[in-house]
């Protein structure tokens, strides 16, 4: 069982005495993330309000942090960071292609109803 | 005969147990692969809100509006209590892993305060959600739905602090009581197979009558504008909409009618918060079995906190959902 824990974060920038410690570290790290999250969900800088690829850059920043709280989640509090370099890629990997198929397919599709609606072949503004 | 013989013996060795195949036993494993094939079924949910939201991109409601309520506290707060909900959630994932942490040491009272707390951290999450599905459906401010199933809401132009902001009125405070001839259909006064939910506690024509009365309130259409606001009419149109197109009063969210914009954004909201609450509840059941597993000692006898890991991984999946369904609901 995995009782030798790896003891870094941030590729060994901040190393931990104890896997308790480690924890605790990632608490502050994953709670800052969100606290950064809820300010701009709630103040909504007009400067983060530009459209990036299809969407708002706010949008981006959101997604983007919440793949790192996942990471995070993922690697230190169910402990893939410890299992096998062949488990984490079976588990990871199949996820990550599976979505992403998922993904480009589902709003790829809800972009095209879109367009059919508003250039006007299917009528729904009354 | 040998050869039989031995053939048993290499199977018995490569299938007989006790093998641990990517340093990670058989539970374990199996616990990932689970978790694999749940990640997707959410992913598949949360991709399919994300159809619907793409497909109604122009008129898709803002979530900073929809949920804006703290219990004990009036007033406007959005994001905050949601926030809260996270942290809880994050903070009964930290428990959890002090209590598999414990459980590696073999310090049986420290996973069994662990395991409580983590119990205590779900469901206080569980009580949230359902607060917040509570409010959700019992709505605010009421609208009138169209013909072709959009919203109206309504409000007026006020100056706080020096600026025009627009603010939300309420349908009760400003609809005219009219004596109405419309009853509600019972199996005792019509068909007697059929039977009809309650009616909407105002007529359109009375929504009507009140807001040719009021004359500053206006209304507000779903369609977004491009500065990602929803676009509000002029006094006539706002009169024209209502009179033309409306057809009932909605006041909250059901599966049918949604006071806040599209139904589809309810329907999401309740079946993917709700499997996830679903998840979240019975993961508060399976840590209070091993809660009590651990307090008789059952682990403490086998030599072996395993169990605690194997559902902290599911309690952690759980966590790891929400930050997901947290991102796509109530951020993006």
């Amino acid at each position: 069982m995995a009782h030798a824990h790896k003891l870094e974060i941030f590729r060994g920038l901040v190393k931990f005495k104890s896997n308790t410690q480690k924890i605790w570290g990632v608490l502050i790290f994953l709670t800052l993330v969100t606290a950064v999250e809820v300010v701009l969900g709630i103040y909504k800088p007009d400067a983060l309000m530009v459209p990036v690829l299809g969407m708002k850059g706010l949008n981006w920043i959101f997604i983007i942090l919440t793949l790192v709280k996942a990471y995070y989640i993922t690697w230190d509090f169910m402990h893939m960071r410890d299992e096998t370099k062949s488990l984490r890629r079976m588990v990871v990997w199949t996820s990550i292609f599976l979505i992403c198929y998922l993904i480009f397919i589902l709003l790829q599709e809800g972009g095209y109803i879109e367009s059919v609606y508003s250039n006007g072949y299917v009528k729904r503004d009354f | 005969m040998n050869t039989t013989v031995a053939t048993t013996e290499t199977e018995g060795k490569s299938w007989g147990g006790g093998n641990q195949p990517l340093k990670a036993s058989y539970g374990k494993m199996m616990m990932w692969f689970f978790i694999v094939s749940d990640a997707l079924t959410f992913s598949g949910f949360l991709a399919a809100y994300g159809f619907s939201r793409f497909k109604f991109i122009g008129s898709w409601p803002i979530a900073d509006e929809v949920f804006t309520h703290v219990p004990f506290f009036h007033g406007n707060y959005p994001m905050i209590y949601v926030a809260f909900m996270t942290f809880v959630l994050i903070m009964s994932s930290v428990t959890m892993v002090l209590a598999v942490d414990a459980g590696h040491h073999m310090k049986q009272k420290a996973v069994t305060w662990y395991m409580f707390l983590t119990v205590i951290g779900g469901l206080i999450f569980v009580g949230s959600q359902a607060w917040e599905w509570n409010t959700f459906i019992n709505g605010d401010y009421g609208a009138v739905q169209t013909k072709g199933g959009n919203i109206l809401q309504f409000g007026k132009y006020e100056t706080v602090e020096g600026e025009t902001v627009f603010k939300r009125v309420a349908v009760k405070d400003f609809a005219a009581a009219m004596p109405g001839e419309r009853v509600d259909h019972e199996r005792k006064n019509g068909l007697w197979y059929e039977s009809e939910g309650t009616l909407p506690e105002f007529s359109v024509d009375e929504v009507y009558t009140g807001l040719l009365a009021k004359k500053d309130i206006l209304v507000r259409t779903q369609s977004v504008n491009e500065k990602g606001e929803k676009t509000i009419l002029t006094r006539e149109e706002s009169l024209k909409q209502i009179k033309d197109n409306g057809k009932q009063v909605v006041h909250g969210a059901n599966l049918q009618v949604n006071e806040y914009g599209s139904p589809l954004f309810a329907d999401f909201f309740f079946f993917i918060t709700g499997f996830h609450g679903f998840h979240v509840f019975s993961g508060v059941i399976i840590n209070i079995i091993i809660f009590f597993n651990v307090i008789i000692g059952t682990y403490e006898r086998r030599k072996s906190y395993e169990m605690v890991e194997k559902v902290g991984l599911y309690w952690h999946f759980v966590d790891l959902v929400w930050v997901f369904v947290f991102t796509f609901f109530y951020l993006v």
